[in-house]
């Protein structure tokens, strides 16, 4: 191969990878007069979050962090900020339509904090999707978490 | 009263109209079991058993175990593969290492020649050890009895372990995937019974109590011992029961009927 043909690939490789395609995976949004990349967050079920979204991205960590506490240490239950629910209600579907783990990018928590550098340890304990239930004939099926108790 | 603890007895207890009766009933009592044994005093049966969603355990409610050994079969390890299945803890073929939260074991007197077979869990004492050790406070007592490890304050030292005379925890040796939405459990932390919190804050019954029952061994009541009109409480007050090294003084919340040592 001639230095001019591997010049060549060097720059088509170059100009594949500045150039956003329709094929990227991460959408780029404009803000203001910037052009910025944003994560692609997978939107939640239903119409609401547990508190307004632009809460939510701000407290998350805090109002979970709060709740564990209670939960663990005084029993209290059913309050919003529920780890368990935050993952059922975020469930992303996978290629082979289970909900995916936190091993998956497209993991709702990942999604965004590959992006902003954040890493956690709550899922070395806490399952990252809704349990499966695999019923006689060997199908999959999802169950809510909340459905279990 | 020798006959089996009936499964109708248990179920009684969950009954949700009995439970709203019973709240309205203030009971004084208190029993002395042995001397210096006080297993419950003064009361306010029932309310605090139909917790509310968003309400905290409450101290008026002490949960407890009556497991009589005369109605647990040797050959039968129901509740311990419930407790398995239910929290998702599968081993690797490990014994010396492996989850163990329930346990059945045999003990035999050699003078007579009488064998018996008993489940062993965490025995939630009032005055656990466990907890005096813990570097951390991740050991500790709920209001309600429920001895517990919150895992999110364990550093995995493991003394509480050590100073578990029942030997009742396990600690976890390998990263573990497929947890079940309700029991969490991670690697560096220890673990034991929990009597199955997450059945229990929803007003059901721990698995292997559950396990048992369907099995049509009875052996396992689950109850408010606090609770005077409880049926735990109404049994544990008209016979014989004990705990387990009750001399140590501990006060377990686990007591076992017809143990011949
Ligand atoms: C009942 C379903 C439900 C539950 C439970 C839930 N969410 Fe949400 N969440 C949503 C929906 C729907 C949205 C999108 C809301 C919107 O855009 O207004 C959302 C949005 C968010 C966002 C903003 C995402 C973005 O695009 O920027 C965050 C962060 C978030 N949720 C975190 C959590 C956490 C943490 C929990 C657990 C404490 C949780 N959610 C529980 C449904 C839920
Ligand atoms: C070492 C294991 C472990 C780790 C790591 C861990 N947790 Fe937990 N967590 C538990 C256990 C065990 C419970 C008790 C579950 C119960 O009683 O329902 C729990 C309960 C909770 C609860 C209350 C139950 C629920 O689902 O709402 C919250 C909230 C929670 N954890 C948040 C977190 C967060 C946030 C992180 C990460 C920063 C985290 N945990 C990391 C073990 C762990
Ligand atoms: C919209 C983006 C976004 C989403 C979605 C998101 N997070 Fe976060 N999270 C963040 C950011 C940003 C931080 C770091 C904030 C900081 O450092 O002040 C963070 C921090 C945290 C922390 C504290 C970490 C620490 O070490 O202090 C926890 C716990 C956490 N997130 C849990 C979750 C869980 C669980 C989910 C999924 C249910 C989730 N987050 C979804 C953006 C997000």
């Amino acid at each position: 191969m001639s230095l001019r043909r591997i010049f060549i690939v060097l720059v088509a490789v170059f100009m594949a990878w500045v150039v956003p395609g329709e094929a990227q995976t991460v959408p780029e949004k404009k803000i203001g007069n910037n052009s910025v990349l944003l994560p692609a967050i997978p939107r939640g079920q239903g119409d609401h979050c547990v508190a307004d979204a632009d809460f939510m991205r701000r407290n998350h960590m805090t109002m979970l962090m709060h709740q564990r506490d209670e939960t663990v240490r005084q029993g209290i239950r059913g309050k919003p900020f529920s780890l368990k629910e935050c993952v059922a209600c975020h469930a992303v579907e996978g290629p082979d339509a289970m909900p995916v783990t936190v091993a998956s990018p497209q993991h709702f928590c990942r999604a965004c904090h590959d992006y902003a550098a954040v890493s956690i340890d709550c899922f070395q304990c806490h399952a990252s999707r809704p349990d499966v239930v695999t019923d006689a004939g060997g199908q999959g099926g999802v169950v809510r978490g909340a459905a279990r108790e | 009263m020798s006959g089996k603890m009936k499964h109708t007895g248990i179920a009684a207890e969950f009954n949700p109209a009995r439970r709203k009766f019973l709240g309205a009933i203030a009971g004084v009592a208190s029993v002395t079991l042995a001397p210096g044994v006080i297993l419950y005093g003064i009361t306010r049966s029932g309310d605090a058993r139909a917790r509310k969603p968003g309400t905290a355990a409450s101290p008026d409610v002490r949960w407890g175990l009556l497991i009589d050994v005369n109605h647990c079969d040797s050959g039968c390890d129901k509740c311990v593969s419930a407790c398995v299945e239910e929290n998702g803890l599968q081993g690797h073929g490990r014994p010396a290492t492996d989850p163990q939260w329930i346990r059945k074991v045999k003990i035999h007197d050699p003078d007579t020649g009488l064998s018996q077979s008993l489940p062993v869990m965490c025995q939630h004492c009032a005055e656990p050890p466990c907890v005096d050790v813990c570097p951390t406070g991740a050991s500790f007592k709920r209001a309600d009895g429920i001895v517990l490890v919150d895992r999110h304050r364990c550093i995995g030292c493991r003394y509480c372990m050590m100073a578990c005379p029942y030997k009742a925890r396990s600690f976890v040796h390998e990263e573990i995937e497929d947890q079940k939405t309700y029991a969490p459990r991670g690697k560096g932390t220890v673990e034991a019974c929990t009597l199955c919190i997450h059945r229990v804050d929803s007003d059901r019954l721990p698995a292997c109590v559950e396990a048992c029952n369907d099995a049509g061994g009875g052996a396992m009541l689950f109850g408010d011992l606090k609770d005077p009109n409880s049926e735990i409480a109404r049994r544990v007050a008209r016979y014989a029961s004990q705990q387990i090294r009750g001399d140590l003084g501990l006060d377990p919340g686990v007591r076992y009927r017809n143990l011949s040592t």
